[in-house]
């Protein structure tokens, strides 16, 4: 505990704007206006002129784009396309309008500048605001040289976060707030840029999704409730299929162990899209299932087991095959903990006459569930996102044309659906309420357990 | 005395019964291997055999697939694949090292926020964003001719797979803070710390890493799908062989489909055996008392 304590003290000096703002001198506070000022009055050259350089930078920006650009994010643009007559050539032209989908990107980009830019003037401020203490403590002033070696010692971790944070936020944040911000809009195939415009419509489309009689609401809840069925089946037969296979590999008795862990661990080495696709073929009408079928007689010349065409068929089918794909990874992950169980909880069992069933259930299952509540939510939320499975074993078919005009199929997940309302179908703003829904789905699932996990809470214990 | 004679004869039949279980259930996981092989060695065209076995075998498929360029130039694919491995696995190994560093061994004011806000992003659908990353890489000019495939790497390295640094962070969590705590005393920098004490440490999670990010752009196909469009001159392997099997194209190519897979799966199947071991050295931890 006495550790734990040391750990919690603040190993960083703390100052505020607030504070900056309340106690700093004239100079400190006119480098809210002028930025660098503080330093610069200081003798801190480079940075002051540093942060001087990029208010003007972000001054010139806004003047030049990004005023607009905001503007164009409140009213996604007003010109539409149109015909006009041109009287020099004497022809009908096209007058390109406003693009929405660029006015909201580039909206977006501008106040996530804003907001970046709003991130340096607190430093700048806070910074006029130390050399401003230092000087009047008499102390030493880092020169900018000094600076810099920081950035290799006790500033390290913003040297080493700077580009892995730019990259999230260009490929993650902002195509994320992107597509949200599309799911308040009327972004859908009959508004599709540049020949039409899109316009903000609030949650309509929420309520849509909850309760139209356009097939819309009936395609989600159906929808829904096969991510939730599969992922419940694809989680768990496999977690408890892989973990019998395991036991049973790993028995005293088992022969020649090394050689079946191998046979089946040896389909994770084929890359998954190629099992995939193979197992679609092979469960085809004429594929190589029904040709072994025919040709060992068990099922009639001529006759197939409609495996991808009739639904239930389908969806068991997807769930088997997952099981071909997922069995082997559990076996892996489950061999080592597997080992681990103490010994004499088996043998006290098997004294008290415990059969293997009743040994599996009692002893192995509670343990291997404790040991691996993590790994199974991470599971569960990966398969309510199963994407590779569903889109190349069926694309979601059998197609069904209750489900909002046949968008979505019978066996389509949450993000297939997804997937198919944005890239095949252009209805982006459906597309984005149901990445939220799937995302405040998995998110559920998430909190109720990561903080539950020792492995969150006693992130410390190793070290 | 009977009746333990007949609890170990029944424990024999019992062991026998397991098995013929373990025989049928491995023949089930191998049999597609088996069929994808022995398909790249058929002579017969088309995706709906007579016979479950080949009736001759031919090398025909491999020698097609290397050398009837014109329209499924897979020699360039598997190129195109290497190239983007290659960066995109050194970039996202980089990004990953320095990532778990920060957030093992470093104490800063803005941690927390950071671990809570990477768990919650990774919580989102990746599909839901990759159209507008397709927007914002067509405003990044990324996506004229050859930049496809740079604009690929940035995705693999930057994308979504960099809120991954889980795994190794829990492992850097395993070394022990006093040797950091030593080498401050002796005088040394947090970069000396990294460069000299933390990643010597962690060879096997760097090296799983690098494997994992070599991989992923052999299997991914719905990223590099949207990112390279339909030309067919920047294709990465998996949307090459997704191609293969379209409905215009699957007689002809169907058994070059299979030898093509044959061909993916082998630098795939060296690099999972090696991450096999690397993988539980890695969960095993830095430091072994």
């Amino acid at each position: 505990m006495a550790t734990l304590g040391r750990k919690k003290q603040k190993e960083y000096t703390e100052l505020t704007v607030r504070e900056a703002l309340a106690k700093g001198d004239l100079f400190t506070k006119l480098s809210t206006v002028v930025m660098g000022l503080g330093n610069l009055v200081r003798g801190q050259i480079v940075k002051g002129i540093m942060f001087l350089a990029l208010e003007i930078y972000f001054i010139i920006f806004m003047i030049t784009t990004g005023v607009e650009s905001i503007k164009g994010f409140i009213t996604l643009g007003t010109r539409t396309a149109e015909e006009y007559f041109d009287e020099a050539s004497q022809m009908y032209l096209m007058r390109a309008g406003d693009n929405s989908m660029l006015c909201l990107l580039y909206g977006i980009t501008a106040m996530i500048l804003v907001l970046l830019f709003f991130l340096v003037w607190r430093t700048n401020v806070k910074s006029a605001y130390n050399a401003e203490l230092i000087t009047k403590a008499n102390g030493h002033l880092p020169t900018f040289k000094e600076d810099v070696n920081s950035l290799f010692n006790g500033n390290i971790h913003k040297l080493l976060l700077f580009l892995p944070i730019t990259c999230v936020l260009a490929f993650t944040i902002m195509p994320l707030l992107f597509m949200m911000s599309m799911a308040f809009t009327n972004y859908d195939r009959n508004h599709q840029v540049p020949a039409n415009l899109f316009d903000w419509v609030g949650f309509k489309n929420f309520t849509e999704l909850f309760s139209s009689t356009n097939g819309l609401a009936t395609a989600f809840w159906h929808v829904l409730g096969w991510t939730l069925v599969w992922a419940f089946f694809a989680t768990f037969l496999n977690y408890i299929l892989g973990m019998i296979l395991g036991i049973v590999i790993n028995r005293e008795k088992t022969k020649c162990k090394g050689m079946w862990r191998f046979f089946f661990v040896l389909s994770i080495a084929v890359p998954q899209f190629v099992s995939l696709l193979v197992m679609r073929t092979l469960l085809q009408p004429n594929g190589g299932v029904n040709v072994l079928l025919r040709t060992l007689g068990i099922i009639a010349e001529g006759q197939s087991l409609p495996f991808w065409t009739n639904v239930t068929w389908a969806r068991v089918s997807i769930i088997v095959v997952n099981i071909w794909i997922g069995v082997p990874y559990t076996l892996l992950q489950v061999t080592g903990i597997l080992k681990n169980i103490p010994n004499d909880l088996y043998e006290a069992a098997r004294l008290d006459g415990a059969g293997p069933v009743r040994i599996f259930f009692s002893i192995t299952l509670p343990y291997m569930l404790f040991v691996t509540a993590p790994y199974l939510i991470t599971q569960f939320i990966g398969n309510i996102n199963n994407f590779n499975v569903i889109y190349l074993l069926t694309a979601g078919a059998p197609a069904s044309l209750a489900y909002f005009n046949g968008t979505a199929g019978k066996t389509d997940l949450l993000v297939t659906w997804l997937y198919k309302l944005t890239v095949d179908f252009s209805d982006f703003n459906y597309g984005a309420v149901i990445g939220i829904m799937s995302f405040v789905l998995s998110a559920l699932f998430a909190l109720l357990t990561y903080h539950r996990t020792s492995a969150y809470k006693n992130e410390e214990g190793f070290q | 005395m009977a009746n333990t004679k007949r609890k170990i004869t029944r424990s024999k039949v019992n062991n026998v019964i397991v098995h013929i279980i373990l025989a049928v259930l491995s023949l089930i996981w191998v049999a597609p291997i088996l069929w994808v092989i022995m398909t790249s060695f058929r002579p017969e065209k088309g995706a709906y055999p007579t016979s479950f076995f080949p009736k001759t075998w031919t090398l025909a498929n491999y020698e097609k697939l290397f050398t009837d360029t014109a329209v499924f130039n897979f020699p360039r694919w598997f190129g195109n694949t290497f190239v983007v491995a290659v960066f995109s696995c050194i970039l996202s190994t980089i990004f990953l090292v320095c990532i778990a560093f920060c957030m093992s061994r470093l104490r800063f004011k803005m941690r927390k926020p950071f671990l809570n806000v990477a768990l919650i992003l990774g919580m989102f659908p990746g599909f839901m964003s990759i159209m507008a990353v397709y927007y914002i890489m067509k405003g990044l000019n990324l996506l004229d001719g050859p930049l496809k495939l740079v604009a690929l790497v940035l995705l693999y390295s930057g994308g979504s797979g960099i809120l991954n640094f889980y795994v190794a962070k829990g492992f850097f969590d395993t070394i022990p803070k006093t040797i950091d705590e030593a080498a401050y005393v002796d005088g040394a920098s947090k970069w000396h710390v990294l460069t000299r004490i933390t990643i010597p440490l962690s060879k096997p999670i760097i090296i799983y890493t690098i494997l994992t990010s070599f991989i992923a752009p052999w299997i991914d196909f719905i990223l590099s799908k949207v990112i390279i469009g339909t030309e067919s001159k920047y294709y990465t392997v998996a949307i090459g062989m997704w191609n293969m099997l379209e409905r215009e194209n699957v007689y002809q190519w169907y058994t070059t489909f299979f030898a093509a897979a044959v061909i993916v799966s082998i630098p795939v199947a060296i690099i999972f055996l090696l991450m096999q071991r690397y993988y539980t050295d890695g969960m095993a931890g830095a430091v072994k008392g």
